[in-house]
């Protein structure tokens, strides 16, 4: 158990350490300073030249987003048209057949938003040509899309008073070739040293001890990992993810993926600091990140190395916590680890299942989720964050007598009023949704025995259901396991979560910082609460939780609490 | 004027807010606070099901008497917020009503004129009569039919109607001081007035309008709010009305009395209740500290300035300089000294004469006599003034270089000490005064602006509110520098002009700071009109009262301070119910939730923590609850959360301690107090 602690504890240290060189590689790439990585510049130079690029160009917010947005289209046409003509493309050793329509625009959509919610089996359902030229293109894109859009709000938040906002293509760029690139490169050497597999060649042909013939499913595998952890993604190669031995060979690949999978939020966290220069902010955030984060992963990793009280009740030990559905190489103390981290962080890559999880963990796996900010997914969980500051900050600074400002500019009517709507949407859509699915699910002819998307009806099948709409809401793509997720209805209604919860922070994060640009930078006096005090900090961390409380207290009640107690 | 009554609740207010909580019942005036709205949606519903209840044998939404019992606990609801919103307006009301009476119907005595424009009789009407550039004759005992501006004359006036302050005052043509307002009267003379505002137009009766609620429009912090609690109400609207296939998934029939009371709980009534109660309560405070103020939104800017700018003289100092100390030169008895500082000021009816007379006393003063004696005044030429006794003795007093200079032609060397002294006293601030009898030097006299009392502390107080003060001031920098440290002002601008006080002003709105100034003067009007908020006293011309978003009627000049705590206070009282209203919820949650499921999921009784009697206590409880703590927290919305300068996160982990933790404790106290009342009677 202790060394239990001191592994976990130091798993976390090596990724927070690991995350301030990042920050300052990110801080000289995003101020264009010189730095080790400009041998590359050629490269990008010839891309922006073969694009047509001129990556000087200041954009404003308007600019930036409408690109940001243009492009997506792009891609998404792109990503669509091959799935569903995949099986007849090249490629496809394994004889892949085409996508489904529905599924195609889930998966196409699910990738594009960083949610990677999978309702396909990697093995089975996409080919080789698939998984490189959509599934590990968009984890590459949508992640280095969300990485500019983070950076461009804290560009937002700059002292001085340039209106722009940067250059989206030139971010872009260097998102992909000085960040994510040769992060990805560095892990994925480590993962093939470690036995992950390589390779283009089919599925290999083995006969098992008991004489049987059976396929086992390689191919590209050690390529597209990194990317899934370190870009918030977490579309694994194979349907069971990270618990199929070759997506995690052992401990050390284990140990790398947890670390990769929240060393870029917690880099980005540090980058704020050291962009705006103001360290006491990013300092502010960290801190209340870290708390949010351990509150959500403590309870979940405690309530499951108690084990089942149930399953003792008949007399079985539970010494080794509640295995039931867990990895067993890594016990219940390392999967639920695991599987919190990638919770907090919207990779949602698992080792387990989550549905066998004890039900109380349900609920900090729902917050963890729902909020999306205590570090959260590359990019986006700042925005959440920076959503949640302008509310936190509007009624703080309301509480002493103060009109609002965050880092000495005011917040006006404009700012509140879209920073209420973003987290209405956020809480209202996943809650609306799972009400039309227990809706449909009670009055479809036949119920759910005819649409068997539950296989536990009751507290559970409620939780399940509102466990899927979440993790498309955030851009997670963790799945609770027993939903018959890929029928027409699930693959369509996913979409709009996926969407919603992608796009809308941030929309509304670049209108907040275009109208908060306008304003006049303000140096701070002894009256102004100063956006990077603790108690501030405090409020900002009641705010959220009391918030997402609120908001789904009737569902907990429903859910796990009821079947806690059943 | 001065009502500076302290009960809260007079009966007559309380009538009137009583009547007129029935009458904002009205949908139409209702529809403006979303919140209340809501709520009043839900008791018409409820109304409709307590009367199907009723004639109806189904008892699938509960009985009759526990129908009723919600229909009338939420109809009080929001009785009790229009009660808060109306007792609020009742009280500006009544400032109002005071102001008005000087508003009453008087006499006129209209100056007509002939074709040729000269004036010819005046013409008794009545000031509703009267029109924008009327001229009228105001004589001894008349009362000033309106606000205007003096065109000829001068003539004492007794202003108590208007301020309180009984001593009457001067106010004359031309200069800083035309200004008359309506409803005061004249003591003595006789003035010639131009009425200056069109009718209805002046600032008492925009004042008038605004305390009584007519014309007051939401400030931008108050939308702001507005959009958050109906973000609020949205959520809970989407959480109540999903609640329905939730609750039909979990096979739990919910009554439609349960879905509203958790909906009327969990929106944000307590501070939509109360929120516009708030904001009137704010500029009655202002007008109570006798500031009319031009609309709610000044009020809330003054709570937020960052940089205050004040006239020395009268502000920071009294009036004038007065003299503080004699230093007689070196073998010069002091007696003497002193005498021929009194004798050489008996005459002088100058402030700075008088102070030396003050401070020589009676015992050295009672003697002596200027009989025959020949007044020399003080022209600019000599810069000296003085008396030639009839004994021959010629005494002069008068500044350092002039008196030199004197004494030197007579051939007296000007003592060494002296000019030390006359040094020193320039240094710290003062003016230094020299007194030569026959042209040889007696001493100096030592003249100090004299800072007024408790002013450092209230510019400390400022300070720790985040506000920068800056004195203006004529004097030279040295003085205006020894002066700002004494009174303990930060910045100040030295021998000052008025487009000094402009432009400093200008420079900080540029870099983002919000000004506030204080201002009398014609001369003043530009600066008052730029500042953010802009104190014209009453006193003042019309063009500074035109000027500026606020007058101030007792012609303080420290009273921004005040000003500057009511809007915060205003800001923080609308800052700390929001709180205290959303940390509620937890704890009504948690009440009714477990009520709704548990006849189907009994388990559930484990999450009924306040062990509430039965789920229809539990409910009724939270919403009984819901509804007294809006007439609970009517004092606090009347009066403002008190405001304390100790630094802005000081300040708000006091607030958040007392109004967020305090918020979700409280509830869970008294929700199970009432549980215990209600299932008594039950």
């Amino acid at each position: 158990m202790y060394l239990n602690i001191i592994g976990s504890v130091l798993i976390l240290v090596m990724g927070i350490s690991l995350a301030i060189p990042v920050a300052r590689l990110m801080k000289k790439t995003y101020s264009h300073e010189r730095n080790f990585m400009d041998f590359i510049l050629p490269l990008e130079n010839f891309i922006f030249k073969i694009c047509r690029i001129d990556p000087g160009i200041e954009m404003n917010w308007k600019q930036y987003l409408l690109t940001l947005m243009l492009i997506q289209v792009y891609w998404f046409v792109f990503g669509f048209v091959i799935l569903l003509i995949q099986g007849h493309l090249f490629f496809n050793p394994a004889q892949v057949p085409d996508m489904e329509w529905t599924l195609a625009l889930n998966s196409v959509i699910s990738f594009l938003t960083s949610t990677n919610l999978q309702h396909y089996s990697g093995e089975t359902g996409a080919t080789y040509l698939s998984q490189l030229s959509v599934f590990l293109f968009l984890q590459f894109v949508s992640a280095a899309t969300s990485l500019c859009a983070g950076v461009a709000i804290v560009r937002g938040l700059r002292s001085n008073s340039i209106q722009g906002l940067g250059n989206f293509y030139s971010d872009f760029v260097r998102s992909c070739t000085r960040v994510l690139l040769p992060l990805c490169l560095l892990a994925a050497v480590i993962f093939i040293l470690n036995g992950m597999p390589m390779t283009f060649k089919g599925p290999s042909e083995i006969v098992t001890l008991q004489g049987d013939t059976t396929h086992v499913a390689l191919g590209p595998v050690a390529g597209m990992i990194p990317i899934k952890e370190l870009g918030s993604n977490g579309g694994g190669f194979y349907g069971a993810n990270c618990a199929h031995p070759f997506e995690n060979p052992n401990f050390i690949t284990f140990v790398l993926h947890i670390i990769i999978v929240f060393l870029l939020p917690v880099a980005f966290v540090i980058f704020i600091g050291l962009y705006l220069n103001r360290r006491k902010f990013s300092r502010m955030l960290f801190v209340v990140m870290l708390a949010g984060f351990l509150l959500c992963l403590i309870p979940i990793v405690l309530s499951e190395i108690a084990g089942n009280n149930h399953i003792a009740a008949l007399g079985i030990n539970q010494t080794l916590g509640n295995m039931e559905g867990k990895e067993v190489r890594y016990g219940s103390y390392y999967s639920s680890f695991y599987s919190t981290v990638n919770m907090i962080i919207p990779a949602g890559t698992v080792t387990g299942m989550h549905d066998s999880y004890m039900p109380l963990s349900s609920i900090g796996m729902l917050m963890a989720m729902q909020v999306d900010a205590f570090f959260g997914g590359l990019g986006t969980g700042w925005i959440n964050m920076f959503i949640y500051l302008i509310i936190a900050v509007f009624l703080a600074t309301l509480m002493i007598g103060r009109t609002p400002e965050l880092l000495g500019r005011k917040i006006s009517i404009k700012e509140v009023q879209i920073a209420v709507i973003v987290s209405i949407l956020s809480f209202a859509i996943p809650i609306i949704l799972t009400a039309i699915a227990c809706f449909t699910n009670l009055h479809y002819p036949g119920g759910n025995e005819k649409l068997g998307w539950l296989s536990n009806t009751g507290p559970h099948g409620f939780t399940t259901m509102f466990y899927e709409y979440v993790s498309s809401m955030a851009g997670n793509g963790s799945e609770f396991s027993g939903l018959g997720n890929n029928t027409p209805f699930w693959n369509l209604t996913t979409c709009i979560p996926m969407i919603m919860g992608r796009y809308i922070p941030i929309i509304g994060a670049f209108m907040i910082i275009g109208s908060y640009r306008k304003k006049l930078y303000v140096e701070p006096s002894f009256g102004t609460l100063k956006s990077d005090s603790t108690t501030l900090g405090l409020f900002l961390l009641s705010i959220i939780l009391i918030l997402s409380v609120l908001s789904m207290f009737i569902i907990f009640m429903l859910g796990p609490i009821a079947e806690y107690y059943l | 004027m001065k009502t500076k009554d302290t009960t809260l609740f007079p009966k007559e207010q309380v009538l009137f807010a009583i009547k007129h909580s029935f009458i904002k019942l009205n949908p139409k005036v209702l529809y403006r606070n979303p919140v209340m709205f809501t709520v009043e949606i839900g008791t018409a519903i409820m109304l409709y099901v307590t009367i199907y209840s009723a004639i109806s044998h189904d008892k699938t939404q509960g009985s009759f008497g526990y129908n009723l019992a919600i229909f009338f606990i939420l109809l009080f609801t929001v009785l009790f917020a229009n009660f808060a919103e109306a007792i609020a307006e009742a009280r500006g009301k009544a400032q109002a009503d005071s102001l008005r009476k000087t508003r009453e119907e008087t006499e006129a005595k209209l100056i007509t004129s002939n074709k040729r424009g000269f004036e010819v009789t005046t013409v008794k009407t009545f000031s509703s009569k009267l029109k924008k550039g009327d001229v009228f004759l105001c004589e001894a005992g008349d009362t000033i039919p309106t606000d205007g501006e003096i065109i000829e004359g001068l003539a004492t006036i007794d202003e108590s109607a208007i301020t309180g302050e009984s001593a009457p005052v001067i106010r004359e043509s031309g200069g800083d001081k035309s200004s008359v307002t309506g409803g005061t009267k004249v003591l003595s003379d006789c003035i010639k007035v131009q009425m200056t505002t069109s009718p209805g137009e002046s600032f008492l009766d925009k004042m008038i309008a605004l305390v009584e609620g007519a014309s007051r429009q939401k400030t931008p912090n108050e939308i702001a709010l507005t959009i958050l609690l109906a973000g609020f109400t949205l959520i809970f609207v989407i959480v109540c009305v999903t609640l329905y296939p939730f609750a039909q998934y979990a096979n739990t029939p919910i009554t439609i009395a349960a879905f509203i009371s958790l909906f009327v709980c969990l929106i944000p009534t307590t501070i939509g209740g109360l929120l516009s109660a708030i904001g009137i309560a704010g500029m009655d405070r202002a007008l109570r500290a006798n500031v009319i103020t031009k609309s709610g939104k000044a009020v809330e800017t003054a709570g937020d300035i960052d940089v205050l700018l004040l006239d020395k003289t009268g502000t920071i100092t009294i009036g004038n300089r007065k003299a503080t100390f004699f230093y007689p030169s070196n073998g010069i008895d002091e007696k003497r000294f002193i005498e021929a500082c009194a004798l050489s000021s008996l005459a002088d009816e100058t402030p700075e004469g008088k102070s030396i007379i003050e401070l020589a006393g009676k015992e050295a003063t009672k003697n002596l006599s200027l009989e025959g004696a020949t007044l020399i005044k003080f022209t600019a030429e000599t810069r000296s003034s003085g008396v030639n006794l009839k004994d021959g003795k010629v005494l002069r007093k008068g500044a350092f270089d002039a008196i030199r200079k004197l004494s030197e032609q007579a051939g007296n060397k000007f003592p060494t000490e002296t000019a030390q002294r006359v040094t020193i006293i320039s240094s710290n601030g003062g003016t230094p005064l020299v007194v030569s009898e026959n042209d040889k030097v007696l001493g100096v006299i030592e003249l100090q602006d004299i800072i007024k009392p408790g002013i450092f502390e209230r510019f400390e107080r400022l300070r720790k509110m985040g506000v920068k003060t800056v004195m203006v001031t004529g004097d030279n920098p040295l003085t205006a520098k020894y002066i700002a440290e004494k009174a303990g002002v930060d910045d100040f601008i030295a021998e000052a002009k008025p487009e000094d006080k402009m432009n400093y002003i200008r420079k900080e709105q540029q870099s983002g700071k919000l000004v506030a100034m204080m201002g009398d003067g014609t001369n003043d009007a530009p600066a008052l009109a730029q500042a953010d908020v802009g104190v014209a006293m009453n006193s003042g011309t019309q063009a500074a009262k035109e000027a500026g978003n606020m007058v101030d009627l007792d012609n303080d000049p420290t009273k921004l301070i005040e000003i500057v705590e009511i809007g915060k206070q205003l800001l923080m009282t609308r800052g700390t119910l929001t709180t205290f209203s959303i940390a509620n919820d937890v704890a009504k949650y948690f009440a009714i939730v477990p009520a709704l499921f548990i006849t189907s999921i009994p388990a559930l009784q484990a999450m009924n923590i306040m062990r509430l009697h039965s789920p229809e206590t539990a409910i009724l409880s939270a919403v009984i609850f819901n509804a007294l703590i809006i007439p609970a927290l009517i004092p606090l919305a009347l009066r403002g959360v008190a405001y304390k300068p100790i630094g802005a996160s000081a300040l708000l982990r006091r607030n958040l301690f007392i109004y967020g933790l305090g918020g979700v404790l409280v509830p869970f106290v008294g929700i199970k107090l009432i549980d215990l009342v209600v299932s008594l009677i039950v």
